[in-house]
């Protein structure tokens, strides 16, 4: 037979263990300050996309203005104008770049579907403004932010990605070696016909 | 008294069809026994903005003194188009929206959705895949139940303790899922085929401490509330589901088990792989709230034994399948339901595709709005008070109900 109350009791009990508790054991000291002290974010934490550049912020920038992320993007957030030049061909560069941080949800599909390692998650959460429309819409001047910041905030994934792109940078150049290799070979065996048939002419015209 | 102006006729409404809009109920005096009026029936409308129902939920009851005689829940307020929007986007952009169904269960939503499209599109995940889902869709039990019982107990009262214990222990858990997937919440991490990313260095390790310490925070939970007498006479006795009402409503999940019927899809369909690990399914003898608490709670101790289970058995390996498709992935023609025992009970996704990119008809069956629907049954006979822990313990998420 239980005794009247004694659910209670027990209960009360563990309510002081966890207030006594809350002074001295560090597992139960859970909150931090908030402004004053910060949790370390995670690696992994993601905010809102940003673009990368290598060296140049302007002409840096890996977008190549492919559209693709503006496509796949599942609120329709981002803006892309293809630049062209004098005679409208693309420069693979992006003229505009315009993500609408209060419509995008950080779902981080625009850094999955990139095949240029171009957009990257951010990990900066505050984005309070005072302009509640253009403050928001970030353009690519301040989207574009450098590789080696990249490298700050997600370290072990930046140094996957920087040996991706070096190793297709190197197997490029070896393509782009044969290639000049073989149209070389090229031209020099149809300068050699060419020659051939030069001399084949001149001794013909000897011969008469 | 007639209003002075008609705006109606000003405005040129249509006139309504007959019988919408009016209440499908009248509300007559209450007579005693000579035929004398003895007190009216008060209608009240409870929310949309009112704290216990949960979100933006409106139960339109009608009132004996304090006892409900009538039941009508009333939602739509949060309704955002999940559906049309997902017809509209391709097949991988509406895995975030499947984030925001049930928001406190984002990836368990994940896995239905994938598990759909990959019937349809005859992708199988890979083994380290598989794995990684069992162990989030446990985690993600953990979370969902230690939030359920945390706000069941606030319904009754208990403000703040038992919800705050709750909530620390749930955030440890977010903690593991914002070091895996980015996020606490919106995870966004399954994919056709598999996961996005694999674990991080030191992930395991962190979840068996998570895990191994979650048993003593039950234990603690327990003493607090299991055995309290407030809470056991408000909860038992109160809001009996019968069983074959709750078969012929189709409800599912914890609620069907606390009514005593043992249908568990993990145990069912045997989804994933869930036919390697060993565990049980608890049920309820009475169908009360008090068997829905305890049901829940049991429910996290199993989960706790197919996790240890899961961390230690996970294997090697890529995490998503070679066949599976970021870019341009397009399913063949044809027809797939996908269906996991969530949180909450049977979650399925039911696709069309027509070959395009997009799919042609998206629909979701939400445990929440199907559990939701015997609400009244629960509810008539008690008074207004238990309304409140009923529906607490259905536990729906308006994100889910409402789509």
């Amino acid at each position: 037979m239980n005794l009247p109350g004694k659910g209670i009791a027990t209960g009360m009990v563990q309510t002081a263990k966890n207030f006594l508790g809350s002074y001295v054991s560090k597992e139960r000291m859970v909150t931090v300050q908030y402004p004053e002290e910060r949790d370390k974010a995670h690696e992994a934490a993601r905010s809102f996309p940003f673009l990368v550049f290598d060296q140049d912020p302007e002409a840096g920038l890996r977008c190549v203005a492919c559209k693709i992320c503006e496509k796949e993007c599942p609120p329709q957030c981002i803006y892309i104008v293809m630049q062209r030049d004098e005679n409208g061909k693309p420069t693979k560069q992006p003229e505009t770049f315009d993500i609408d941080v209060s419509v995008c949800m950080s779902c981080q599909i625009c850094v999955e579907v990139c095949p240029f390692e171009a957009i990257k998650m951010d990990t900066e959460y505050e984005h309070s403004e005072f302009d509640r429309f253009d403050g928001l819409l970030r353009g690519k001047d301040r989207l574009a932010k450098s590789n080696d910041y990249y490298h700050s905030i997600h370290p072990t994934e930046a140094a996957e990605v920087d040996e991706r792109l070096d190793k297709e940078r190197k197997a490029k150049e070896a393509a782009d070696k044969a290639k000049a290799a073989k149209l070389a070979a090229l031209a020099n065996k149809a300068a050699n016909a060419e020659k051939i048939a030069k001399d084949a002419a001149a001794a013909k015209g000897k011969g008469e | 008294m007639t209003p002075s102006i008609d705006a109606e006729a000003i405005l040129g409404r249509p006139e309504a069809p007959e019988g919408s809009g009016e209440p499908n109920y009248t509300v007559e005096p209450k007579r005693g026994d000579d035929g004398s009026v003895d007190g009216d029936l008060l209608e009240v409308a409870m929310g949309p903005h009112h704290p216990s129902t949960h979100g933006v939920f409106r139960m339109d009851v009608v009132l004996d003194g304090e006892d409900v005689v009538k039941l009508k829940p009333v939602f739509g307020y949060l309704h955002r188009n999940h559906e049309k929007i997902a017809e509209g986007v391709s097949y991988l952009a509406s895995m975030p929206y499947t984030d925001r169904l049930d928001y406190l269960c984002s990836m368990t939503n994940n896995w239905a959705y994938a598990l759909a499209v990959e019937k349809l599109a005859d992708v199988e995940p890979t083994e380290r895949a598989e794995y990684i889902r069992v162990i989030m869709a446990e985690l993600t039990r953990l979370v969902n139940h230690t939030c359920l019982i945390g706000f069941l107990v606030q319904d009754m009262g208990a403000l703040g303790t038992p919800l705050m214990y709750a909530f620390r222990e749930r955030e440890k858990i977010l903690d593991l899922f914002e070091g895996l997937s980015g996020s606490r919440m919106m995870c966004n991490y399954m994919r056709f085929g598999g996961c996005r990313g694999d674990l991080p260095a030191g992930w395991i390790s962190a979840a068996k401490q998570v895990v191994d310490r979650f048993g003593a925070f039950l234990d603690e939970y327990e003493a607090l509330l299991s055995g309290n007498e407030i809470l056991m006479a408000r909860t038992q006795g109160i809001g009996v589901l019968p069983p074959d009402l709750a078969v012929n409503a189709s409800v599912t999940g914890p609620m069907l088990r606390a009514s005593g019927v043992n249908y568990d899809l993990r145990k069912v369909d045997k989804y994933g792989i869930y036919d390697r690990f060993d565990f049980r399914v608890p049920l309820g003898d009475h169908g009360d709230v008090f068997d829905r608490y305890m049901v829940r709670v049991l429910e996290m101790r199993e989960s706790l034994k197919i996790l240890k289970q899961a961390l230690r058995d996970i294997p090697e390996g890529p995490v998503i399948s070679p066949k599976a498709k970021i870019r341009n992935f397009k399913a063949p023609k044809g027809e797939a339901y996908g269906r996991i025992e969530g949180p909450k009970g049977e979650l399925g996704f039911y696709l069309i595709s027509d070959g395009k990119p997009q799919p042609y008809r998206y629909r979701v069956r939400p445990p929440s709005l199907i559990n939701l629907t015997v609400l009244e049954d629960m509810c008539l006979g008690h008074s207004i008070a238990d309304a409140v822990i009923i529906l607490g313990s259905v536990d729906i998420v308006l994100g889910e109900v409402d789509r």
